[in-house]
């Protein structure tokens, strides 16, 4: 994401001012403002399973304490009043915990799925949802392939809940609560370019420490979040079968088919309508 | 030609409101074995509207955070519309292939169509969570362009604006209202080009809503295919469903039909029953090519395998051939006995691809709640009643006035 859309017109204006103006316009530096995701990065080889994730991100968006705990094969499963969890698996190599949440795909499928972009990925990353928009249809939650979003089926005034990155702590220029809590490093804040740069540091220099993957670098087209185990990743509750290309391209074939079709259509129609009329003049063939 | 413009306009418009409201009254019996079902289901079916939009969705329907989408979208809004597909197929061959002898039933399929629409997209509005926010991708609070619903939104918007216009000459015979009678017939070839394009792309459309759930549905009901399937299959059930609507309406307002239309009516099936046959067989055909090309034998031999079997052979092959059979025959009663087949196949297929196959190898299931079948039924009976009312009132499936036989 180096080079986006904005700063590619940035990019162009500048290019033509200095055509216009010649030196008078100071050719300011074109990634001066280019934004790149924030990601996270978990490190499941230093989680201790504490939960001061799951309390700091209660209190951070003011929804009820945990009242479990994790623990061996129990899936505990985020729900309308809980936007993370930490589980405990019993592994290859003994107790590993994960902390699971929305993956802030790069391209998300619930964005592509929402009608009113209620679902929207914000340029830093986030994947946000927004209350004004949202009808409450229910169709990121099919289409979301980590089964994130979830549902308020108990209130006449539904919301769609989820990880939404601390966003709006992040406009604050804080950090994401759960990141600012651990106590045991496992979370890191940062671009996602620099995190995953930072995994395979880490993965290279303790290559017996960690499991050879770095899950999100490509799964789903890539997340922001991003995570790393001493493990492989289908002993600790992942789907590694999940697709690499984005979710949103699979609707991109019938989509684009859209407008040939309204095209073609009324023309084809038009002429075969106009082939088999029945040209000879108008009998009385109503009766 | 314009004998009411000598009555004094006051006079025209009190007798115009005295004839509306007479024909709000209710016409025929009270206690018929139909009405006795429907109020209660009707009013139990009301109540529970109550209840959901006082407490919220889940408390009368069975839906899960896995599985989020039920009986209201797979058989209301999926299934409903696949059915209500006979609208546009009836008026491409009438319209647009100019087969004459199919006219008498078009007013009537076109009707059903449209009823299924606003009640199926009106079942729509029970199961989004927050439907105040409806018109938000109409009114651009958000395009969301990207999403195939936005599509089907759109579509199902449009699609009962042209199904309308195609329909509304038959009420400006009902009001005498001549020039808008000359006027919208005028419309209704535009319309029909317009509602075809609709449907091909909403038809296909609402099985590309479930392309994204790659994972989640069963590797036999999923395939890149789906909006092909879907749109080759909304032509025999809404065919079907035209099949099976006539055989009651022939019945039950039997009253209403011209002897030339009865005798008709043998002809018309039979011709739609060869229509059905070649529908049905294009989906077979390519259902075994989705199902050779994705390399699927393994799954055959499990209890989804033998169920997929089941709704191939049993359902699509076996109609196919009744209806080969029947038409070749000229067997009427195979004829209907094949479109219930075909209508019940289509139920299994569309319950299939969004409820049965969707997170089939969950630890928990999800089964609809009595209540998500009882506000199902209530829909349907609402349909069906609105139905019978216009049928008796408007001319749908007896002749046009005199005065309007040459306008179109």
């Amino acid at each position: 994401m180096s080079i986006n859309r904005r700063s590619f017109f940035k990019a162009l204006g500048v290019t033509g001012a200095t055509f216009v103006f010649g030196k008078e316009a100071p050719a300011r530096p074109a990634n001066e403002e280019v934004t790149e995701f924030k990601a996270i990065l978990y490190d499941s080889t230093k989680c201790i399973g504490c939960q001061t994730c799951e309390f700091s991100c209660a209190e951070a968006h003011n929804l009820p304490e945990p009242e479990d705990f994790p623990e061996m094969g129990v899936v505990r499963k985020t729900d309308e009043n809980r936007r993370t969890v930490v589980n405990s698996y019993d592994t290859s190599i003994g107790e590993v915990y994960v902390k699971r949440q929305c993956m802030h795909c790069n391209d998300p499928a619930c964005g592509a799925a929402c009608l009113t972009q209620a679902m929207h990925k914000t340029k830093e990353g986030p994947v946000i949802w927004r209350e004004d928009k949202c009808m409450g249809c229910r169709y990121c939650m099919v289409s979301c392939p980590f089964d994130v979003p979830k549902f308020e089926y108990d209130s006449p005034n539904p919301k769609i809940t989820k990880c939404n990155m601390c966003f709006e702590r992040q406009e604050e220029g804080k950090l994401p609560a759960c990141v600012e809590n651990c106590p045991g490093e496992a979370l890191l804040f940062g671009t996602r370019r620099e995190l995953i740069a930072e995994a395979r540091r880490r993965i290279s220099e303790n290559p017996d420490v960690y499991y050879d993957h770095i899950y999100g670098e490509t799964e789903a087209g890539g997340t922001s979040f991003l995570y790393l185990s001493p493990v492989p990743f289908e002993e600790i509750g992942f789907n590694t079968g999940i697709q690499k290309a984005s979710y949103p391209s699979l609707t991109k074939g019938f989509l684009y088919s859209v407008p040939a079709v309204f095209v073609l259509w009324p023309m084809m129609l038009l002429g075969i309508q106009d082939a088999t009329k029945d040209k000879q003049p108008k009998t009385e063939d109503h009766e | 030609m314009n004998n009411t413009i000598s009555v004094p306009l006051s006079e025209e418009k009190k007798s115009r409101w005295k004839f509306f409201l007479g024909e709000l009254k209710p016409k025929g019996k009270m206690f018929t074995w139909f009405n006795v079902i429907s109020i209660p289901i009707m009013l139990l079916g009301l109540g529970l509207i109550v209840i959901r939009f006082w407490k919220g969705i889940g408390s009368i329907t069975n839906l899960t955070q896995e599985v989020p989408w039920g009986l209201w979208i797979g058989f209301d809004v999926v299934t409903g519309v696949a059915f209500a597909g006979g609208a546009y197929v009836v008026t491409f061959m009438v319209y647009i292939l100019n087969m004459k002898s199919y006219r008498s039933i078009v007013r009537v399929t076109v009707l059903n169509g449209f009823l299924a629409y606003v009640f199926y997209a009106g079942a729509l509005l029970l199961d989004l969570g927050r439907p105040w926010n409806v018109i938000n991708p109409i009114i651009g609070n958000g395009f969301g362009t990207s999403s195939v619903l936005f599509l089907v939104a759109w579509h199902f918007l449009l699609y009962m604006l042209a199904e309308l216009i195609e329909f509304s000459p038959a009420i400006a015979e009902w009001l005498g209202a001549k020039r808008a009678c000359k006027i919208l017939s005028g419309m209704t070839l535009a319309a029909v080009i317009f509602g075809i394009t609709l449907s091909t792309l909403h038809q296909s459309g609402l099985g590309a809503l479930y392309l994204m759930a790659k994972e989640k549905i069963h590797t036999l009901w999923y395939s890149e295919f789906i909006p092909i399937l879907f749109f080759v299959s909304s032509i025999f059930a809404g065919l079907s469903m035209v099949i099976f609507e006539g055989s009651i309406t022939h019945k039950v307002f039997s009253d209403q039909i011209s002897e030339k239309n009865h005798e008709q009516h043998h002809k018309i099936l039979r011709g739609l029953s060869k229509v059905c046959t070649g529908a049905l067989f294009a989906y077979f055909f390519l259902q075994v090519l989705v199902f050779v090309h994705s390399k699927n034998w393994d799954y055959l031999s499990t209890p989804m395998g033998y169920w997929y079997l089941t709704e191939m052979l049993g359902f699509v092959l076996l109609p196919m051939l009744l209806f080969y059979y029947s038409y070749r025959n000229n067997n009427i009663t195979l004829i209907k006995v094949a479109s219930v087949i075909t209508m019940l196949g289509v139920i299994v297929n569309r319950l299939n691809v969004t409820v049965i196959g969707f997170r089939w190898d969950a630890a928990v299931h999800y089964v609809p709640s009595w209540m998500e079948i009882v506000v199902t039924m209530a829909v349907i009976f609402t349909e069906i009643w609105i139905f019978r009312w216009v049928i008796n009132r408007l001319p749908v499936l007896r002749e046009s006035p005199s005065w309007a036989k040459n306008m179109h």
